[in-house]
């Protein structure tokens, strides 16, 4: 099988601050991997130069084995919720459209392909009921999957997602990750999430790609989230804890105290006495 | 005077006809300047303008070229100094320098107060027939800029990553849209003046997002109440003998008004329905 995505020696610095280096891995169709790591580590970044809006110091993206550039059919990207108005004069199906033809110029002609086209993608997310709905009154969940409609309408091989779990309810939360699965494993797309927290895409997520000091661990769940290979990744001892089902990752009694924390890096961390 | 009486002189219609051009291209781009949020910028342009008319009459040419020239110049202006900056910092930066050679055009041209009075709030019963064929040419070049670019100035509003994946560049929307703001401003500055046509970009195209949900319903929608408030405005002027841009200003704010409240009343009923 031949992989979606594949990425080699990828470099990107800002400023004089390197980001990541010499990243390298491969992404198949039809798999579904959450995306890790600290604040700051580029997660998004790592996202944005697969999509081609980025540009690497270093390294090349290769998407269905061609080169990765502007103007891309073949990747879906879902970007991080956007501040908007309540009164902004645009409908579900508005927002879908655009994920079609929203490059070109001039206005939209509303032919039979398009809206059939559009009824598809909301279809796909479950969100036939939000297509005549103003997009400014929605809830935040479903604000998201109107975005991944948006995303997938054009039938890409690739989708990108850039923390769409973020202010999220559970539910939401779980709906959008299920959803997500189901469109890697039955679209036979290549999924790639950022995320905060493991623990949603536990069980879901086919692998994940943890992200650390400028260097990446990629593999299974349970692979990857493990005390050694973290520590290497991050350079000191961290530990990952699992308890009812759930994995925190601390990094263990560096001063004496126990740093807990929630969203599977050691950084961000809630002290305990 | 009896203002359909007053329609029989060719003043009065092209003050009207130059005006319904210049309605509709404010009701037109309004709607972009509210989705995008440049209202600053659409404030900012017409007072440059003025600048810029003040200038062409002290060089003695036509203030329609003075405007257009200035408003482009800082259109363009305002785009690249936003690449680095916030927008609203670049917006005043460039309004300042504008405003500042305007009081010294202003002063080294000894103008008539008339003068800068009727470029500051319109002289709409001044147009000529010429005039209205430039407003109604330079209107609808403005309108041609926003409307190539819609889909671009929509998508890269709600979306602006997915939409430089798929090719749609933010920087290019900003640009069209101010591009279109300058000569849009070139088209009202005789017309409504530089003082009020702000209220006609925005006042229209707010009430609009009240009442419809879909872009084109909003376009529509604005476009319409934006000519529906300039003919009252003119009839109204006409009527009273009062300035045409105090009516414009007035009854902008008073159709936002009112498609808020409908909208408020309209929007509890389908709540109320579902429970």
């Amino acid at each position: 099988m031949n992989p979606a995505i594949v990425f080699r020696d990828l470099t990107v610095s800002y400023g004089h601050r390197p980001v990541f280096a010499n990243l390298t891995g491969q992404i198949q169709a039809g798999s579904f991997v959450g995306v890790l790591g600290p604040n700051g580590a580029g997660k998004s970044t790592l996202l944005k130069v697969l999509a081609g809006l980025i540009r690497p110091a270093a390294g090349s993206v290769e998407i269905d084995g061609r080169p990765v550039k502007r103007r891309a059919e073949s990747i879906g990207y879902v970007p991080q919720a956007v501040q908007m108005d309540e009164d902004v004069p645009l409908t579900g199906r508005d927002l879908v459209g655009l994920g079609l033809d929203g490059h070109r110029l001039g206005f939209p002609l509303p032919t039979r392909r398009r809206r059939e086209a559009i009824e598809a993608a909301l279809a796909e997310v479950n969100a036939l009921h939000l297509a005549d709905r103003r997009i400014g009154r929605l809830s935040g969940g479903e604000r998201q999957r109107l975005l991944i409609a948006q995303a997938i309408v054009s039938r890409p091989r690739v989708l990108l997602l850039d923390e769409p779990l973020n202010n999220l309810d559970l539910a939401s939360t779980q709906q959008v990750v299920e959803l997500v699965k189901r469109l890697a494993h039955e679209g036979e797309m290549a999924v790639l999430l950022v995320a905060h927290d493991v623990n949603p895409l536990i069980g879901r997520a086919d692998e994940i790609l943890y992200l650390a000091n400028g260097r990446m661990a990629m593999g299974p769940i349970d692979e990857v989230l493990r005390s050694e290979v973290l520590s290497d990744l991050y350079g000191y001892p961290v530990e990952v804890l699992r308890a009812a089902g759930r994995i925190i990752v601390a990094a263990g009694a560096m001063d004496g105290h126990a740093h807990a924390v929630s969203a599977a890096s050691p950084e961000a961390s809630v002290m305990l006495p | 005077m009896n203002p359909w009486v007053m329609l029989a002189f060719p003043f009065a219609q092209h003050a009207f006809l130059a005006a319904s051009f210049v309605a509709a291209a404010a009701g037109w781009i309004g709607f972009y300047v509210v989705l995008r949020g440049t209202a600053f910028a659409a404030h900012a342009l017409p007072k440059i303008g003025f600048a810029g008319a003040s200038g062409a009459l002290l060089l003695g040419v036509n203030s329609l070229f003075g405007v257009s020239l200035y408003s482009a110049v800082a259109a363009l202006g305002i785009g690249a100094l936003a690449e680095r900056d916030r927008r609203d910092v670049a917006t005043a930066l460039v309004l300042a320098l504008g405003l500042g050679t305007g009081a010294l055009f202003l002063s080294l041209g000894n103008l008539y107060a008339e003068d800068a009075m009727s470029l500051l709030f319109g002289q709409v019963v001044g147009v000529s027939a010429l005039g209205v064929m430039e407003t109604a040419c330079v209107s609808a070049a403005a309108v041609l800029v926003v409307a190539a670019f819609h889909r671009v100035l929509l998508f890269t509003s709600v979306a602006r990553e997915a939409a430089a994946v798929r090719g749609a560049s933010n920087r290019i929307a900003d640009w069209a849209l101010l591009v279109g703001l300058g000569l849009a401003t070139s088209a009202m500055m005789p017309v409504v003046g530089a003082l009020l046509s702000f209220s006609l970009l925005v006042g229209p195209a707010l009430a609009a997002r009240h009442l419809v949900r879909r872009p084109w319903q909003a376009i529509l929608t604005s476009v319409t109440l934006s000519l529906a408030v300039t003919w009252l405005s003119l009839f109204l002027s006409f009527a009273l003998g009062w300035p045409v841009g105090f009516f414009v200003a007035c009854l902008s704010a008073l159709a936002y008004a009112i498609a808020r409240a409908a909208s408020r009343i309209f929007d509890r009923r389908p709540l109320e329905g579902m429970a």
